[in-house]
């Protein structure tokens, strides 16, 4: 179920989604993944007005409810799980917008994907961040 | 005649836009960084341009996903310091020229590559964090702007080669321009990172380093690399990166580099800093 037929370009770009899928623990916003979080996302996108994040913060379910969302992305909002918001169509970008609405830095956020507190993810990231090594490639081909 | 007469790279981090904002320049955490760009600084102090065309991308704030704009010019006379969330960054409002972008948007659709053309738009971080690094903080900014957004947030987003030959058709145009202007081209975004997965955190120096050489001694190895590989080895963000092709595409096929500076700061993404001149 790809958006795009599978040929290539006149370089090494195949048209579609594939590729991605053998890059473990990591989401690429495909189209498939913006069909699935459409209201999410526009939820999201609905606190750039302080108009809006003040009635979200006095009553989030309420205001969560005015949006056409599954109740699975609605926990998650609440639960301010961001890992099920990214496996359920949310793009980082737009749910890091709920972050922003409790203060909380993307730090503390990107933390939370990797099961980390965010002084450890801190720690990793000032001697050097992540390795890449052994997260290349769930077949083994990289 | 306008002339095209350097490239830079550089990323485009938030937090250390919230670090200048804040005057926290001095802390341990970012004083490696501000110092790092102190060349570039006065590099661009010195050269004077008069309009820097700015590849960059928006984060959510002038795009929704209503409206996905795979390159977006901006022809206003100005642009505004977009709310990220936390309120506008007390930045100068950003001055557009209004006359060479449109010229540009002109001269690179009949050349086929179909800009957005935006008369009305907000700018973020992705856009004034590296002009608060390379211009510090004027109470007016000393260069004309000219805003051009890639979409790298919504895939599919355009091919490497894309935008590297989008930056050779920029050439082509601002080379056509009548008015005698000293024009830049800087091309942001990067270096290694990832916000999101069990991967977030990832920082790939080898690669970055690799990349960053190659700018110079190998571009057509950078802009026939898939998607897939910036992704797997860069990150998911670090796709940004494809928007450095963009300026790199601009120079013409001979560069020198003239300053490097790489860093991995606290927060969440591998800095790079990078200053070219054609050749």
């Amino acid at each position: 179920m790809y958006l795009a037929v599978a040929v290539c370009n006149e370089y090494t770009v195949p048209m579609d989604n594939t590729a991605f899928q053998d890059i473990p623990g990591t989401y690429v916003f495909t189209g498939e993944r913006a069909i699935e979080g459409r209201h999410l996302n526009r939820f999201c996108m609905s606190l750039m007005s302080a108009a809006n994040r003040a009635r979200f913060k006095a009553e989030e379910r309420a205001y969560l409810d005015e949006w056409q969302m599954t109740e699975s992305q609605k926990q998650a909002v609440l639960n301010r799980d961001f890992k099920a918001l990214l496996e359920q169509g949310g793009n980082i970008f737009f749910v890091l917008k709920i972050a922003a609405v409790d203060g909380r830095p993307t730090q503390s956020v990107a933390a939370s994907f990797a099961g980390q507190s965010t002084e450890e993810y801190a720690a990793m990231m000032r001697s050097g961040g992540r390795n890449p090594r052994g997260l290349r490639s769930i077949s083994g081909r990289f | 005649m306008a002339r095209i007469t350097a490239g830079i790279g550089s990323s485009h981090v938030p937090a250390i836009g919230a670090a200048l904002d804040g005057g926290r320049t001095a802390h341990p955490d970012w004083a490696p960084i501000f110092a790092g760009y102190e060349w570039s600084r006065r590099f661009v102090a010195e050269q004077k341009p008069d309009v820097i065309i700015l590849v960059y991308n928006d984060h959510a704030s002038a795009f929704s996903l209503d409206i996905v704009p795979t390159f977006a010019i901006g022809c206003a006379d100005s642009f505004a310091p977009a709310d990220e969330g936390w309120g506008p960054r007390r930045v100068p409002l950003v001055q557009g020229h209004s006359k060479l972008a449109w010229h540009i948007a002109t001269s690179v659709v009949l050349d086929e590559f179909d800009l957005t053309i935006m008369n009305e738009m907000n700018v973020d971080h992705g856009l004034t964090v590296p002009m608060s690094l390379m211009l510090g903080q004027p109470a007016e900014w000393p260069v004309k702007v000219i805003p051009l957004a890639v979409n790298v947030i919504q895939y599919p987003t355009p091919t490497a080669n894309r935008c590297f030959r989008l930056g050779e058709a920029i050439a082509r145009a601002v080379k056509a321009f009548p008015e005698d202007l000293n024009v830049q081209v800087w091309g942001t975004g990067g270096m290694s990172h990832q916000l999101s997965g069990e991967r977030a955190g990832l920082i790939n120096r080898e690669w970055d380093t690799k990349f960053l050489d190659q700018l110079t001694s190998d571009p057509d190895a950078l802009r026939t690399m898939s998607h897939e590989e910036y992704v797997r080895e860069a990150g998911s963000e670090g796709m940004e990166l494809i928007m450095w092709l963009t300026m790199r595409g601009a120079l013409g096929p001979k560069i020198r580099e003239l300053h490097r500076f790489y860093h991995v700061p606290a927060s969440n993404t591998a800095v790079g800093n990078v200053v070219f001149t054609p050749v």
